[in-house]
């Protein structure tokens, strides 16, 4: 009996070791490039050649972050990352808050006040979450150009804000949805009107989904390549396209600090949010495959 | 404020659907309308430019003639069969490891995830880095006194395409790791409790009784990874620029450059038009069912 108990115990203890083994493990997987992102951008371009990758650096210095923000070259102009990084900044801020002001609105509509094809209006705008967007980069391009913002930050703020309406109408719609429709009935008949429900009773009521929209919005426009490579060039470009830029510089000793730098710089906001507000990113991005 | 009822019904009724309507419209125009004048250029002769005329299916017949279409076709189902599996597999794994009431599980949770807030570009950047064969990997090894260990898949045409996968699964198990943990948490526990009294070990009751349990998750991770995968392009364009050679072309990557590098403005709308197809052949009987169960439940 005592034997038994022993053998069980050990089992167990072999199972915890197993699965605290295994976490740590893929841990350091997980973290690995994070640390090589980060040990290369902080050591001189001769200990990178001289020495292993994956080494705290000897020297720490910052001239390669220096580099990448100021002085990097992209083509021809040399003003690193800075003016990039800025482009986006003005592309991000109302495209997250146009489309979420649009979305909230929507949500509310098509949860509170359905109408006959609601929902087949709602099918619909999901289908827009899963669009390939290579099917519309040639009509679009077409449309900016014609409506004189062909590459541009507008351009650009327009192109995010009808593509994010799909994301932000359906976090809203599924949110309202579990609000309950007596509270609705109960203001209209105290005499209250489509738009004062919706600002007094809807939107205090929705900011944990405000929350959890402004941030997935955020991180798919910062993050967003393929729109700003199809329809800004240059200095118009956001800060993906010039960190692309900035890594495919062919010309001389590669500078894989710099390259580092850069791609810390290019990550840093969204990385901030996402340690901050970690919890709200998870819910977006699993409220897609929530039910409708 | 002392608005006869009626009139303020009337506004009632029609006052949401023209709130409604200016984002509805632009949303539709960008969406339907959208694949409708792609799907038009497809069957015109457009090459630089847009031309509106039709030459039938002749822009596919030339698609499916193309070397490098087959080579993209080809990299997108060894891509996305390797990175659905692989990713699968090891989000369920983390995701049972930490549902086993381990501590620091939110710091986990958040190592694993933290990929996913990080573009594609930045994902490529790190790995064509780490993965370089003459200072990342391979060197450390070799340095470490394991000098015949070659690891230089990035260079290697036949490879190259691994490495793709290496880094997708990398900033994507996290997000298969989160769905499949909200499931975990949905089970009862009594469940397991149930069949430990009758003997079971641990392992068989994953395998038997929670993991079928998980279904629904699976469909999830299945249509959520499978789109990833066929509008990757960020990632290839980062990691490997579709090389060496056009050895990791993919269709979205295809698309581009036939569309905006080498003036087939046909062709490139003919493959965004087959990608289309791909991803609604999958996306539309999974929003029809997600609807319709949800529709049920309300």
């Amino acid at each position: 009996m005592s034997t038994d108990l022993v053998s069980r115990q050990c089992y167990r203890l072999l199972g915890r070791l197993v699965i605290y083994g295994g976490l740590v493990v893929l841990a350091a997987f997980y973290l690995m490039p994070l640390w090589v992102m980060a040990v290369t951008s902080l050591k001189s371009l001769d200990e990178i050649y001289g020495g292993s990758f994956i080494d705290f650096p000897k020297l720490v210095t910052f001239d390669a972050w220096a580099k990448a923000w100021g002085t990097a070259c992209i083509g021809t102009v040399c003003d690193g990352l800075k003016p990039y990084f800025l482009n986006s900044i003005l592309m991000v801020v109302p495209a997250v808050i146009l489309s979420t002001a649009a979305g909230a609105m929507n949500g509310y509509i098509l949860s509170k006040w359905r109408f006959r094809g609601a929902n087949i209006v709602f099918g619909l705008l999901l289908f827009g979450c899963f669009l390939p967007f290579q099917v519309v980069l040639l009509p679009m391009a077409q449309l900016l150009g014609r409506l004189g913002i062909a590459g541009t930050i507008p351009g650009l703020i327009f192109v995010h804000t009808v593509y994010g309406i799909t994301f932000t109408t359906m976090f809203f719609r599924n949110y309202f949805v579990t609000i309950p429709d007596e509270l609705i009935k109960a203001a209209l008949i105290d005499g209250a009107g489509f738009f004062r429900i919706f600002f007094s009773i809807m939107l205090p009521a929705a900011l944990p989904i405000i929350v959890v929209s402004c941030i997935w919005q955020f991180t798919q426009i910062w993050n967003d390549f393929l729109f700003g490579v199809s329809f800004t060039s240059g200095e118009a470009s956001p800060i993906t396209v010039a960190l692309n830029n900035i890594v495919n510089v062919t010309m001389g000793r590669k500078q894989y600090n710099v390259d580092m730098a850069a791609a810390m710089i290019a990550a840093m906001p969204t990385l901030v949010v996402y340690v901050v507000a970690g919890r709200y990113f998870v819910r977006g991005l699993t409220a897609g495959s929530v039910k409708g | 404020m002392s608005r006869s009822i009626p009139v303020k019904d009337r506004i009632g009724h029609f006052l949401p659907k023209l709130v409604l309507s200016p984002s509805l419209v632009f949303v539709f125009v960008g969406v339907y309308i959208f694949i409708a004048w792609t799907i038009w250029i497809s069957l015109s002769s457009s090459r630089m430019l847009p031309k509106y005329d039709f030459v039938g299916l002749a822009q596919y017949v030339r698609l499916w003639s193309t070397p490098r279409w087959h080579t993209a076709v080809e990299n997108l189902f060894i891509f996305t069969s390797l990175f659905l599996i692989v990713t699968i597999l090891l989000g369920l794994f983390l995701a049972i490891l930490l549902d086993q009431k381990v501590r620091a599980e939110g710091l986990l949770r958040a190592i694993y995830l933290y990929p996913m807030a990080l573009s594609f570009i930045v994902t490529g950047t790190a790995w064509k880095w780490i993965l370089n064969p003459s200072l990342g990997i391979q060197e450390v090894v070799n340095n470490l006194g394991w000098e015949s260990f070659a690891f230089d898949w990035i260079t290697s045409p036949t490879f190259a395409i691994y490495c793709v996968v290496i880094a997708a699964v990398w900033q994507s198990t996290g997000f298969a790791m989160a769905i499949f943990l909200a499931g975990l948490r949905g089970i009862d526990s009594s469940i397991i409790k149930a069949a430990q009294i009758e003997g079971a070990g641990l392992p068989r009751i994953y395998a038997s009784i929670i993991v079928p349990m998980l279904r629904p998750a699976f469909l999830s991770v299945v249509v959520l990874l499978s789109y990833i995968s066929i509008k990757s392009f960020d990632l290839v364009l980062a990691l490997t620029n579709g090389g060496p050679g056009s050895s990791t072309e993919m269709p979205s990557t295809f698309m581009f450059t036939s569309t905006f590098r080498r003036d087939q403005m046909g062709v490139g709308a003919a493959s965004a038009v087959m990608m289309l197809m791909t991803v609604a052949a999958i996306i539309v009987p999974y929003l029809y069912s997600e609807l319709k169960e949800g529709g049920h439940e309300h």
